[in-house]
């Protein structure tokens, strides 16, 4: 029965993906990404990490993109990408990047059907809810909470000071 | 149920996904929407992981993957913009004072 | 209710002191108009008292926060370098950002920043924690190579620096993960108790795991082949960023690679040795012979900070108790040697005029006797040459490497700093041997001094006697 879910999550995820990728135009590549994080988004529902879909939902495919469509508003991007080949100026480094990419996913592939797994853990009911997983952020991983501050902190006066339009 | 594995490989699958836009890709905004290809690919295996071990590690962890992706994209675009300003492009070939 | 965690804010201290002066150097910057030297005087206070407070704790190591953090002589040493050489950055860029005109009080807080995230880096024992550092510390990285905004070469570095850092942080996560998949913990300590068991470490994906820590870690600290960015970004940024990337988020880096390979993975050495081996020979050849092509003094440091990744690269693989203290007297010795050397570079600049060329240099030794001789002391002492830092700290790497018979990778080793001294004897043929080409004009004001003056001390004091220094790095 999950498989049924999961497969079509997956697949439309996968597709997505590689419209983002293969997309002529920024606009149409985001659309799609934000697709794909939906996508996702339903994969966690599927293995019960409710509040991390929340977060995939509100936080990336809202916040994070609603700043990719704007800056590429912005920068009215829309021409620019239409010239776009695989670069067609050095078939040596795309045929070595495609070779890589090949080698690579085969040999994830390859190592992850390898391992052996335990079959899955029977977990309790609150699996990943919002209380669960926030105990365990403010006891066993507050530290990490905390440095998450510092980190944001920076990159807001970062960005402020890269994109403000003048310096006084 | 869905066995580990066919999360696993499905997260390797976006994440050469990903790694195959930054390489191929020119437009620097698409570029690093490959880059969040990969962090989201992670974020499946490590939410997969989680299920299967019964821990909570791994959704903390990929919490803050995505605090890092919020910060990363805010500060990344910022350096977009101020290149936008001096030099009208985004094409990462057009972008070569400096030799590779 | 849920059970109140066990926090440990003593240990935290350095961490503590520093936000809090960040916070103070933004908040001041919004009064003190355009004349920035306030900020200065606070953020110098603020590394200072944070150099100090590294040591509220006594009792070494200290553990706290469930395994996650903590303090021991490897993450107070580095605290110390971290605040060494940030502060020198910040006294390097008073001038500077005079002369080039960046007026963005914000500059300063971002190199504290950055400090806050190297020290977070090199006391971290915990995969989440230690990847929150590196983000820290490449975050405010990637804003300091653009600050001069204006700039077209400035905002390209830190494009590119941002995009291939993202990149590779992709990597180094996916290696985490798969990390955690195959020992379900974050914690370092965790993570060695699971590998001694058998079947963890015949799990397959952990060697994938490392293959791509190893890559992610290696683009942080540039080694080969991910080494790409680092000319472009040296070039591209303001002369003490570059500095200062080449000395400290380098350090931190390294930290990190050694606290994970070193404590976590002892079990795994012989599959990550030999990658590493390969990484560090090739990181040293194509750092120097890369060195011995450019003409730009930037790009040629730039090139011999890669060279001296590959050298630290073999502390690493050597593993054990001396390898930590040679890994720590290198950190210290090459944060002498570099700030010593982008000091003069930054010197014989002018505004508008970086004179970033080897042709520049024509004529420094007779023109300025003594700028020469020091310039010609940094550079012998990266080049190895004794009785300078640089030849003990390598001497002290070597011998780590041998008392652990890595005998090829040390000749290896040794081969390539007789070809590095060629290209740092080049830019000193340049500044005795040839005629000058135009009248430099060089203001040396007391705060260059100084930081030459420290430069030189340091770099003779720990060639001449190294012995409390390595005592004091020993564990």
């Amino acid at each position: 029965m999950e498989l049924l879910i999961f497969y079509p999550l997956a697949l439309v995820s996968v597709i997505l993906a590689l419209f983002v990728v293969f997309n002529k135009s920024p606009i149409g590549s985001a659309v799609c990404l934000i697709g794909m994080m939906l996508g996702l988004a339903g994969v966690f529902i599927l293995l019960q990490a409710h509040f991390l879909a929340i977060l995939q939902i509100i936080v990336y495919a809202g916040a994070i993109m609603v700043l990719f469509m704007f800056v590429i508003m912005l920068l009215n991007l829309k021409d620019d990408d239409t010239k776009w080949k695989i670069r067609e100026r050095n078939i040596f480094l795309s045929s070595a990047t495609g070779v890589l990419i090949v080698g690579i996913l085969y040999k994830i592939i390859d190592v992850t059907t390898d391992t052996k797994f335990d079959s899955p853990a029977t977990v309790p009911d609150n699996f990943g809810t919002v209380e669960v997983v926030g105990t365990a952020l403010f006891t066993d991983f507050v530290l990490p909470f905390e440095v998450a501050s510092i980190l944001l902190l920076a990159a807001m006066v970062g960005a402020v000071v890269l994109a403000k339009s003048k310096v006084d | 149920m869905v066995p580990l594995t066919h999360y696993l490989i499905f997260s390797a699958v976006l994440f050469s996904i990903g790694v195959l836009g930054v390489l191929i890709r020119r437009n620097a905004i698409v570029v690093f929407m490959c880059v969040e290809i990969m962090l989201n690919a992670v974020n499946v295996s490590l939410i997969a992981f989680d299920r299967y071990l019964n821990q909570h590690d791994g959704q903390i962890f990929s919490f803050m993957v995505m605090c890092v992706a919020a910060a990363e994209v805010s500060v990344g675009l910022a350096i977009v913009i101020a290149l936008f300003r001096n030099k009208a492009t985004v094409n990462l070939d057009e972008i070569n004072l400096m030799k590779w | 209710m849920i059970a109140a965690p066990e926090i440990d804010l003593i240990s935290l201290a350095p961490v503590l002191v520093l936000s809090v002066f960040t916070m103070l150097v933004m908040l001041i910057d919004l009064f003190v108009g355009k004349n920035k030297s306030v900020l200065v005087f606070v953020a110098l206070t603020g590394l200072l008292l944070a150099a100090v407070s590294s040591f509220a704790k006594t009792d070494w190591p200290v553990s706290s926060f469930g395994g996650s953090y903590v303090v021991d002589h490897m993450s107070v040493f580095f605290t110390m370098i971290f605040c060494l050489s940030s502060g020198l950055a910040i006294l390097l860029s008073v001038d500077y950002n005079k002369r080039e005109n960046i007026r963005v009080g914000e500059y300063y807080s971002l190199i504290m920043f950055c400090t806050v995230g190297m020290i977070i880096l090199a006391s971290s024992t915990d995969l989440i924690m230690i990847f929150l550092g590196i983000e820290i510390v490449s975050l405010c990285l990637y804003v300091l190579a653009g600050i001069r905004r204006g700039d077209t070469r400035s905002n390209e570095a830190a494009l590119k620096y941002f995009l291939l850092g993202a990149f590779a942080t992709g990597f180094l996560l996916y290696g985490m993960t798969l990390l955690y998949g195959a020992t379900g913990t974050t914690k370092l300590a965790g993570i060695a108790e699971a590998l001694s068991h058998a079947e963890v470490l015949s799990q397959p994906i952990l060697v994938m795991g490392v293959v791509l820590l190893i890559a992610g870690f290696g683009f942080k600290v540039a080694s080969v082949p991910f080494h790409m960015w680092t000319p472009d970004v040296y070039q591209g940024a303001p002369t003490p960023v570059t500095a200062f990337m080449a000395v400290g988020p380098k350090a931190a880096a390294f930290a990190a690679f050694f606290r994970v390979f070193t404590t976590a993975m002892p079990e795994l050495a012989p599959t990550w040795e030999v990658l590493l081996s390969i990484i560090a020979v090739t990181t040293m050849f194509v750092g120097n012979l890369g060195a011995i092509m450019q003409t730009n003094i930037k790009r040629l440091l730039a090139y011999s900070s890669i060279s001296h990744a590959g050298y630290i690269l073999i502390a690493i693989i050597a593993k054990g108790s001396l390898a930590t203290s040679a890994l720590l007297f290198y950190m210290l010795s090459y944060t002498f040697m570099t700030f010593g050397a982008f000091s003069i570079v930054i010197l014989l600049g002018r505004a508008g005029k970086e004179n970033l060329e080897l042709e520049d240099y024509s004529g420094l030794g007779f023109k300025a006797p003594l700028l020469g001789l020091a310039m010609s002391v940094f550079l012998l002492s990266l080049g190895g040459l004794p009785p300078l830092a640089g030849f003990v700290a390598k001497f002290y790497i070597f011998q780590a490497a041998l008392n652990e018979g890595y005998v090829i990778l040390v000749v290896l080793a040794v081969l390539n700093s007789a070809i590095s001294l060629y290209y740092y004897l080049k830019v000193i043929v340049f500044m005795y041997m040839k005629e000058p080409k135009g009248d430099f004009q060089i203001s040396l004001t007391p705060i260059t001094l100084i930081i030459i003056i420290i430069g030189l001390i340091g770099t003779v004091q720990l060639g001449l006697f190294p012995g409390p220094v390595i005592s004091l790095a020993h564990p």
